[in-house]
This record gives C-alpha cells, sequence and structure tokens, in this order.
C-alpha cells in the first residue's frame, strides 16, 4: 500500500507510477479497481473551520467523524449528511471527507440542501501525470475561471487524486420531528412525498419502505427551531390528510437514529444479493419499481432514489429499459461489476467528452477508476 | 484590455459565410449590414466595443448546431450571446467572430410542479421562468439583479448567483439538465429532470465556462416552492467592525436568513437620494431578510434583532407588513441606478472570506485615498461577495485607467485575504488578466485543458477568462 505522507509525496508516486493504481480514501465504498493500492488517510487534518464563514477546509484522509465532531462543536454539521456504506457492503476501515467527495456521496438531504458537489467550494488535487491543481477556494461565490472543483467531485479518482476539500457547512437544527404513515402503495406514497415537497415547510427528507416491518412506512422529516417544527408538523399533516392519519414523531434521537437508517439503507442490511442505485424522475419512481422485479425496493429523495436489490448477476437496466435517469451498481461481485458494468453507460456523444477529459488528465491510464 | 487582431483572412471570406449560414437559416435569422451588427457590439461592460462579423439568431436547437458547423468548417470564432447583460464582457465580439444570440429561444417547454421541474429554452429570461410557475406556488431560486432581462443561457455560462444564494445557491446548485450544442454542431444531452451525474459531472464545468466550451439551448431548472412568508429588518451601525461582527453572529447563532445585504455611507447616501427609502445616515447598514410563516418569522427576528441590539446599533427597524418591507428593499434594489445618476462608476465582483470584511473595508478605503477615486460599497454579505462601485468621470482623460487600476489592487486584496476576483459576474474580458493572480500556470492549464476537450479548435468565445498570453498557441 502506497501511503504518502504529504501532496508533495503523493505526486511524486503519481509520476513514478508505472501501471494502474487503486485508490482509495479509507475504503469503505466498495469502489476498489484492481492495481496498486494507494491510500490518501495519511493526508489528514483540519486545516481551516471558520463558523462565522460557514467553512471547512481537510485534508482528504480526514475521518468523517472527526469533521463531525469538530463541527458539531461550533453546532454546525455537513448538511448534504453523507451516507456510511459499511453496514451496506460489509465493508470495514473509515470513511474519509476526500472518499465523501471523490464520490460526491450524499444522504436524503441531498434533495432540500444540495449534494457533496454543491457544498464543494474548493480543492486542490494531483492529476495522472502527477501534477498538482488547485481549484474553486474557500469563499461562498466563485465563478472564476472552470469549475474543475464540480467536474472532479464524483469522478471516483478517474481524474485525479484529491488531496484537500474545501466545503459550505450549515448550522445545525435545534430539533427534528418526523411524520409516519402506514400502508401507502408506492405510486401514492411517492404522490405524497411530492405533495409534501410541493409544500413551504422545507421537508428535509422523504422516504418509503415498501416492505417494512407492520407495513409499507412513508416518513417525512422536518427540522429548525422547536415552535416552527411543530408548526410546520401540523400544517402539514393537514394538507396531506387525504393519505390518511400521519403520526408525528417527536422523540429527538429516535428520530435521529431513523433517519441515520435511511441513509445507510438499513432495509438492505444483512441481505444477500446485489444492490443498485438508481437516480430517477420522481413521478417515474414507482412504475420503474415495478418494472424491475427486484426482491426488495427502497424510496429516497421523495422516490428521486430508488434502492433496489435484485438476484445476483440479474441484469436490472435491461429490465428498466428507457426512463430519465442513471443506475449504477453498488453491491455485486466483481464478475458482476466486469460484466454488467458499475456504471450506466452513456450516450456515445458524452462517452466522446468522458473519454477525452480522462485521457486529457490521465494520459497513462493509471486511475483505474 | 487588449484583444487578438481580427484574422484578415475570415474578413475576406464574410460575404461566404453570410451566405452558407444564410442558406441554412433563412433571411431572417442572420444580421449582416454593419448598421444593424452594431447593436451587437458589446454587453452591459460598455467601455468596450467591436461590431462582430455577423449575427446569427437561431430559432432551434437544429439551427445552432447548424450555424456552429458551418463556423466550425469555415473556421470562424463563434461569440454566445444570451441577452447581452454579462458586465464582464462575456458577449464581447471581436470583428472576425460570430454572434450567436438565443433569445428567439424562449419558450417553456415543460412544467412540473409534482418533480419540481421546469425545462425551458435557454433565451427566456431569468425572472419569467419564475413568471412561468408563480401561479402555481412556485419559484426560480437564482436571482442576479439584472434578472428582468438577463437570460438563462446567460446564467448558465457564468453560473449566476443573486442576493438569495446564501439559503438557496447558485445556478449550478438549481441546475439539473442541458441540451447543448458543441462547436462542431454535435447536439449533446447531459443530465435532466433526475438528480446527480450517472459518470462525470459534465454538468458542473459546463455551468459556468462563459460560453466557452459549447452553447446549451435548453436547461432543465430546479424550482422550489414558494415560501408563505418573507421579511427584512434594517440595522444601522457606526463602524464597518460592528455590522461585520454582526453578521458574524448572527450566522454562528444558527439562523439563516435567506439574505444579508450590505452598505456602507456613500451608498446609503447615494440611494438615500434617489430612493428616499428612510435610510438612517450611517456607516454601515444591514438588510436582513428572514422567511416563513408570520410566527417563523418572529422566532428568527427575535433571535436577529437581540443579536442586533448586542452590537450598538443607530437604528433597527423590522418591517411589519409588505409595504414596509418593499420600502427597506427599495433603496439597496435601486443602489446601482442610484450611484449611476451621480457618477460613472464601475463594478467589482470579488468574493471574500466573511470574517475578513472589517479589513477589507478598511483597506478599500486606503486604496480610495490612494488613488483618489470615490468607492462605495454595497454587497451580500452573508456570502461575502463584495460589490464596491469605484466613483469617476469617463469624460476625464485617465480616469478610466485609472480606475481599473485601483480595481485591479481591490481584486489583488480580496485574492490576498483567501477570496476570489469573481463572485458571480464571471471572469469574461474584464477579469481575464488577473486570473494569474489567482491562479498557478498549472492550474489554468487545466481548465484549457478541458477547453481542448470540447472545442479543440478554440473557437467558442476564445478570447474570454484566460490570459491572452496563456491561450495564444491555442487560439485559431
Amino acid at each position: 500500500m502506497i501511503r504518502p505522507g504529504s501532496e508533495a509525496e503523493l505526486a511524486e508516486a503519481l509520476r513514478d507510477a508505472t501501471g494502474p493504481l487503486s485508490v482509495r480514501g479509507g475504503g469503505t465504498r466498495g469502489l476498489l479497481p484492481d492495481g496498486t493500492p494507494l491510500s490518501t488517510s495519511a493526508l489528514s487534518g483540519i486545516t481551516l473551520h471558520d463558523p462565522a464563514a460557514l467553512t471547512l477546509v481537510a485534508l482528504a484522509g480526514t475521518p468523517v467523524e472527526e469533521i463531525d465532531a469538530a463541527l458539531a462543536k461550533a453546532n454546525q454539521r455537513l448538511a448534504f449528511e453523507p451516507m456510511d456504506h459499511r453496514a451496506l457492503l460489509g465493508t470495514t476501515g473509515t470513511p474519509t471527507i476526500g472518499g465523501v467527495v471523490a464520490a460526491n456521496v450524499s444522504g436524503p438531504r441531498r434533495m432540500q440542501v444540495g449534494a457533496a458537489r454543491d457544498h464543494l467550494l474548493g480543492l486542490r488535487f494531483v492529476d495522472g501525470e502527477g501534477t498538482v491543481v488547485k481549484n474553486g477556494g474557500r469563499v461562498m461565490k466563485n465563478v472564476t475561471g472552470y469549475d474543475l472543483a464540480r467536474l472532479v467531485a464524483g469522478s471516483r479518482g478517474a481524474l485525479g487524486v484529491i488531496t484537500e476539500v474545501a466545503l459550505k457547512v450549515l448550522p445545525g437544527t435545534e430539533t427534528a420531528a418526523s411524520l409516519v404513515i402506514r400502508g401507502l402503495d408506492d405510486a401514492t406514497a411517492v404522490r405524497a412525498m411530492s405533495e409534501a415537497l410541493g409544500t413551504p415547510f422545507e421537508v428535509s427528507g422523504a422516504a418509503h419502505d415498501p416492505q417494512a416491518q407492520g407495513g409499507a412506512r412513508t416518513v417525512l422529516r422536518i427540522e429548525g427551531f422547536a415552535p416552527s417544527v411543530e408548526y410546520r408538523c401540523r400544517a402539514l399533516a393537514e394538507r396531506l390528510a387525504s393519505h390518511g392519519a400521519w403520526e408525528v414523531e417527536t422523540d429527538r434521537e429516535a428520530v435521529r437514529v431513523d433517519w441515520r437508517g435511511i441513509r445507510d439503507v438499513a432495509p438492505f442490511h444483512g441481505t444477500a444479493g446485489d444492490v443498485w442505485r438508481v437516480s430517477v424522475r420522481p413521478s417515474q419512481a414507482a412504475e420503474l419499481v415495478a418494472r424491475a422485479g427486484a426482491e426488495q425496493a427502497f424510496y429516497d429523495w421523495g422516490g428521486g432514489l430508488i434502492w433496489l436489490r435484485c438476484a445476483e448477476g440479474d441484469d436490472l437496466r435491461a429490465r428498466l429499459g428507457r426512463y430519465d435517469g442513471h443506475a449504477t451498481l453498488v453491491r455485486a461481485a466483481p464478475e458482476t461489476h466486469a460484466k454488467l458494468h458499475t456504471l450506466q453507460p452513456e450516450p456515445l456523444a458524452v462517452q466522446a467528452l468522458t473519454r477525452g477529459l480522462r485521457e486529457t488528465f490521465d494520459p497513462r491510464g493509471i486511475l483505474a477508476a | 484590455m487588449q484583444m487578438p487582431s481580427p484574422d484578415a483572412r475570415i474578413m475576406a471570406r464574410k460575404a461566404q459565410v453570410v451566405q452558407r449560414l444564410t442558406e441554412a437559416l433563412g433571411e431572417r435569422g442572420v444580421i449582416h449590414d454593419p448598421s444593424e451588427t452594431r447593436a451587437y457590439e458589446c454587453d452591459a461592460l460598455t467601455a468596450y466595443r467591436c461590431p462582430p462579423l455577423c449575427v446569427v439568431l437561431p430559432s432551434t436547437t437544429e439551427e445552432v448546431s447548424a450555424a456552429l458547423r458551418i463556423c466550425h468548417e469555415e473556421n470562424v470564432p463563434v461569440v454566445p450571446r444570451g441577452s447581452g447583460t454579462s458586465l464582464a464582457g462575456g458577449a464581447l465580439p471581436t470583428a472576425d467572430s460570430v454572434i450567436l444570440g438565443v433569445s428567439r429561444m424562449n419558450r417553456v417547454l415543460e412544467t412540473d410542479t409534482a418533480d419540481r421541474i421546469i425545462r425551458v429554452q435557454t433565451g427566456r429570461t431569468n425572472l419569467s421562468v419564475t413568471g412561468a410557475v408563480e401561479e402555481l406556488g412556485f419559484f426560480y431560486a437564482p436571482d442576479p439583479s439584472s434578472q428582468l432581462a438577463c437570460a438563462i443561457a446567460g446564467n448558465i455560462a457564468m453560473n449566476s448567483g443573486g442576493a438569495h444564494c446564501l439559503k438557496y445557491g447558485v445556478t449550478t446548485n438549481n441546475l439539473l439538465g442541458v441540451t447543448m450544442v458543441q462547436m462542431d454542431g454535435t447536439v449533446v444531452e447531459i443530465g435532466g429532470a433526475h438528480m446527480d451525474a450517472g459518470g462525470l459531472d459534465l454538468l458542473g464545468v459546463i455551468c459556468g465556462s462563459e460560453g466557452q466550451l459549447g452553447v446549451v439551448t435548453e436547461a432543465t431548472l430546479r424550482i422550489l416552492p414558494k415560501p408563505e412568508g418573507a421579511l427584512p429588518v434594517l440595522m444601522g451601525y457606526d463602524s464597518a467592525e460592528a455590522a461585520g461582527a454582526c453578521v458574524a453572529d448572527i450566522i454562528k447563532a444558527g439562523v439563516l436568513p435567506v439574505a444579508i445585504e450590505y452598505m456602507d455611507r456613500p451608498c446609503i447616501r447615494a440611494c438615500e437620494a434617489f430612493a428616499k427609502a428612510g435610510y438612517p445616515d450611517c456607516e454601515a447598514l444591514l438588510i436582513v431578510e428572514v422567511e416563513g410563516s408570520a410566527d417563523e418569522i418572529n422566532h428568527q427576528l427575535e433571535t436577529i434583532l437581540k443579536i442586533a441590539r448586542d452590537h450598538d446599533p443607530v437604528e433597527i427597524r423590522a418591517a411589519q407588513d409588505a409595504d414596509e418591507a418593499a420600502r427597506i428593499w427599495l433603496g439597496r434594489k435601486s443602489a446601482f441606478g442610484a450611484m449611476g445618476q451621480i457618477n460613472d462608476y464601475m463594478c467589482l465582483d470579488g468574493t471574500i472570506p466573511v470574517s475578513a470584511l472589517p479589513e477589507v473595508l478598511k483597506r478599500i478605503g486606503e486604496l480610495s485615498d490612494q488613488y483618489g477615486l470615490g468607492v462605495a460599497n454595497v454587497f451580500h454579505a452573508g456570502d461575502g461577495n463584495m460589490h464596491p462601485l469605484i466613483l469617476f468621470d469617463a469624460n476625464k482623460e485617465g480616469d478610466l485607467e485609472k480606475c481599473e487600476e485601483m480595481g485591479a489592487d481591490i481584486l489583488r486584496l480580496c485574492v490576498e485575504v483567501g477570496g476570489c476576483l469573481t463572485g458571480e459576474h464571471g471572469v469574461g474580458v474584464e477579469k481575464r488578466d488577473l486570473m494569474t493572480v489567482q491562479f498557478e500556470p498549472q492550474d489554468l492549464e487545466a481548465q484549457m485543458k478541458v477547453k481542448d476537450v470540447f472545442d479543440p479548435k478554440w473557437l467558442l468565445n476564445p478570447a474570454k477568462v484566460f490570459p491572452l498570453a496563456a491561450s495564444e498557441g491555442r487560439r485559431a
């Protein structure tokens, strides 16, 4: 395992590499291509936290839990609530902030506040030739030059190895509550979630578990100052009364645990089979799930994100056909990843651009993402 | 500011280029008479002007593709143009270039409140996107000051912001998909009504690329439900330090106002004289706006007002109703117009870390003394995006140059304290030659390599963003 202790060492390692590298932060997200392992875990530490500017800068290998703890002290947080893949994938190790950004990992709040990439203010990375590149900065609004930071975010290491990230952080909330209803079929649940998200009540989570214990369970999250949360829960339950009676969960800890489970796709923990993650236009979600014929389905982002559990090696994409969105293979045997491809194949014109960018930033093809 | 000298070989082929474009787009789609192309000689950065070779105004994505393919074959540079409101010269032509304007493509293609999206042709104006969904209870969040006129195409090219970004983000955070035509005429679909990219986030780098990677003809935008209500509160302070500390404390307290605007004394006085909004005569004025139901607004205002009082304000005024709210915003919204009444000015756009505010204001004051030019400051304090207005006399020999020098010094200062050259206006030609202050050569090289992939011949808006010396070997 190559474990550079500085950005300069990392750049040297990339320049010296003669074959493919398997780049990782903590290696918890199941994205470990063949090649010589290279970890950013020794590039660790928060280099700046300016609470009044809502800004945090950290080296790529900094553990996410260290960042969460530092932010919590100032009553702040990473609002996009990156999921923890370990229980779903059965991996061990320590999730890093570089990995979060490299894979654009977000959680339930993504549909309200944006994804990891939306909170990225800037970054430093080393490209496949060992050149150190800086892009963006540490301020909230910045349109100086091309936005390479967003291009690199979510690239899974294909364009370079991230060494430092600057993130926008947001205030934590005083309290949170959930509205819960049982027994809605998928199509009705998605409609109810869309209605909720179309209100001004700032719903910060909307998930539906068709196979929950005790029957299908649809849950909405409201966060903020206590009187405001109480008001919005009441107003929302009234607005959605046509779907039945919504139960309000106000126990803060129970709400936190529930949404942590939704974030980490808890209904799939300890199960067998391949796991797919489908980004979709919400109004197409229920029909798509019906077409998928999966063993288990789970909806987040108000129906904009579907988790599907299928038989091993099953070609889900073939059954889904054409729709507005894309399917990523998240958990499967290496052979299945090789056979079905991890990422959704793209239209030819997009493929050409993607290939061009990869060849430009990694002409020797050592970043085997 | 220099532009590349026009290519005489292209100028000599004007008739042939115009003929081919006319065959593809019809007489109505091409403007080539010098008396008419003059209307496209500049954008809102009016200090620089140059009529283009000709102008094409396509009506469909297919026509955009046809026009670009012809220009690609003829090796003619193309400058894309939305509504021409760029303050950075993003749509400034060269004499050998074709202006491609999207203004005729302004239809709404789809509205879906269940999926919370709208798909529009990009010649549509920013405000009319909100106009199309307002009755349904929704709005489009990015709100640049020029929103009445500016086009979505330009918003995407410049990744435009506005006063309400603190809560809602800028264009890139509200853009879900585009139809884009590459310089060789290839039409590419990226993203859509769903969230996040399946592969590389091409949308992320297209947004803010100043029309150098492709011409975006259609866009899927995120729309949001309108808040139940919103009210501003006005606070006046005797020092920039007190106002800056108040902003910092509000943010640290966990309240996230939808906007925090700042004006200094020269700006307050000008706005007061112009709009008679009843502003106090003080060193620093803050307008803080919060959203929600009446009770929620009151609860947030209580917290904010308590913090505000801790910093010895000279005045605090919370709006009680829509009329009072409008009066509070009136001065701020007319700030640029008010300054324009009393002076020529140049509007800067650097961003700084909010914590550096008092120091930066002090040093801008020192630069003002040094250059002998007045400065009025008005800006989005919550996100550190400053708009110092440098006052000068356009009729006075050498004043514009002096003003530009001082502007460059202010922008260098923004970079020095950890900020950037431009927060929402874009680089264009205006800040092009300052890019080396913020970026190392390899940083600029990495950006230019992206353009190599999208536009290998460097024909799309080639003289912008990168210092001419840096892009020289790449441009035709």
